[in-house]
């Protein structure tokens, strides 16, 4: 045929074309679903982190103020202490989204912290000087806010865990699972919101 | 014997209820949001009712006099009920469903008065919560709407609140006039560059590959290696198309992408948030 009789240079650029093409139509089938899938589940785990690490970067300060005005109570001021360093000495491995135990650990150091704050806040409650400090309060709405942003990067993992898990499992990415990406596993997930943990049981 | 094996069967069958019925809860849990958010009607959607005309016209100007000058987009939402859902899982999602503050610079802000829950909040998007940080918006909750709203005067408050958010947000002028340059001057942006690449791509794919195949698919032979398809005369022996291109192919580029601000109607920019700001009840 010599339709293809062109300049170099012309048939170079259809070699891109066709490589153009053919990343077009691998694509369209679900080749790129599952990673594509995993970076912004990663992405969103990154934000989790993030504002867990702002939490305990918070907790120093907290205490600090606290100790000011609540000596007497010193036992929920170390198990807030102690509760961050637990969780913060824990080396994050690199495959705890794909790893049970590591993501378990993980949780039950986070709610530890959680825990242990709240109570930290309560007692506070018992001490009017402390409730109009400035300092106290800045610190109070920080953490509250903190709070809550882990609350919304918790929401956007599951959620994008969600879609990740989904595109393993399901046609047609499901193929490619299992003819090329073979070293993807389910991500693990919140399986608890934090916040819900501590309804109480209703007993008749 | 026969009654424990009775008893096995119940038992098997309860917990067969009981995780169906956790599945179906779980289920609805998942999917339900029992909060309808509301339309975004304009800059101050009052559903909860708590603001006459004059006064939500007076708040209106205010905040598109800001938008204007520094591209931030505030909002004010009154609702007369959160309906069970928890105060900052509706606000969050109300300014992601509306989209609050421009793409890319996620400046926007929601206060949300829930009335019959007597709660508010100041959401404050990624953009700006360094300087309307969460320290300031509890401020503002406390020292400037929850006292105006103890004494039941719900529009004193949101409109000082309202000032007060304003007031934080143009706090750093250099910072201010330079996210308003940023977005107010933005043009849709279209990439010519990328436009032209894909018109000549597509012209020369077409021709190359796309005429040739589908003349010897569904054209007519009209001569060794010569079909007629569509109204055009392509030789497949030379060039990829001879023919009169009586075809009506044009490059359908690229739509300039959904800026939309200011006019008639308001909408979001694009913003997201991701939980910043600070709540309060009265």
């Amino acid at each position: 045929m010599t339709a293809f009789a062109l300049p170099r240079s012309l048939r170079a650029f259809f070699t891109v074309a066709v490589l153009f093409l053919v990343s077009a139509l691998v694509s369209g089938c679900g080749f790129n679903t599952i990673p594509t899938a995993e970076e912004s589940a990663k992405a969103a785990w990154s934000e989790v982190l993030n504002q867990y690490q702002r939490r305990a970067d918070l907790i120093p300060n907290l205490v600090e103020t606290v100790k000011g005005f609540a000596t007497q109570e010193k036992d929920v001021l170390v198990e807030v202490v102690e509760a961050r360093a637990k969780a913060t000495q824990v080396q994050v491995p690199a495959d705890i989204l794909s790893n049970p135990e590591a993501f378990k650990t993980f949780q039950e150091n986070q709610s530890a912290i959680t825990g242990s704050l709240g109570r930290l806040l309560a007692v506070s409650e018992a001490y009017p000087d402390l409730k109009s400090n400035q300092n106290f309060l800045a610190l109070q709405s920080q953490l509250e806010g903190t709070e809550n942003r882990i609350a919304v990067a918790r929401r956007d993992y599951i959620e994008a865990v969600r879609v990740y898990n989904t595109s393993l499992k399901t046609l047609p990415s499901a193929i490619w699972a299992y003819l090329w990406w073979t070293g993807n596993k389910a991500f693990e997930t919140f399986t608890v919101a934090e916040d819900k943990m501590a309804v109480p049981a209703v007993k008749f | 014997m026969r009654g424990m094996l009775k008893a096995n069967a119940r038992k098997t069958w309860m917990n067969f209820v009981r995780v169906l019925v956790a599945i179906i809860g779980l289920s609805f849990a998942a999917q339900s949001f029992a909060f309808e958010i509301p339309a975004l009607t304009g800059r101050v959607v009052d559903a909860g009712d708590l603001l006459d005309p004059a006064q939500e016209a007076a708040l209106v100007a205010q905040l598109e006099t800001f938008e204007k000058k520094s591209s931030d987009q505030v909002v004010v939402l009154t609702i007369p009920s959160l309906e069970g859902e928890v105060l900052e899982d509706v606000a969050n999602k109300t300014f992601r469903t509306w989209a609050l503050g421009q793409d890319q610079e996620d400046n926007g802000v929601l206060l949300l008065v829930a009335r019959d829950d007597r709660k508010l909040r100041i959401e404050v998007g990624y953009g700006l919560e360094g300087s309307l940080t969460d320290a300031l918006s509890s401020l503002i909750v406390r020292e400037t709407i929850v006292p105006r709203f103890r004494e039941g005067d719900f529009a004193t408050g949101i409109a000082n609140g309202v000032t007060d958010i304003l007031t934080v947000l143009s706090g750093d002028g250099a910072e201010l006039a330079a996210r308003a340059k940023r977005n107010l001057n933005a043009e849709p942006e279209v990439d010519w560059v990328f436009v032209a690449f894909a018109a000549v791509f597509g012209t020369i794919f077409f021709t190359a590959f796309f005429v040739p195949i589908m003349v010897r698919l569904f054209g007519k032979k009209i001569g060794p290696g010569r079909y007629r398809w569509l109204g055009m005369t392509v030789d497949t022996t030379n060039q990829g198309s001879g023919g009169s291109s009586g075809g009506g192919w044009s490059s359908g580029s690229s739509g300039g992408g959904g800026w939309s601000s200011g006019g008639g109607g308001f909408s979001g920019g694009g913003g997201s948030s991701g939980g910043g700001g600070s709540s309060g009840g009265w």
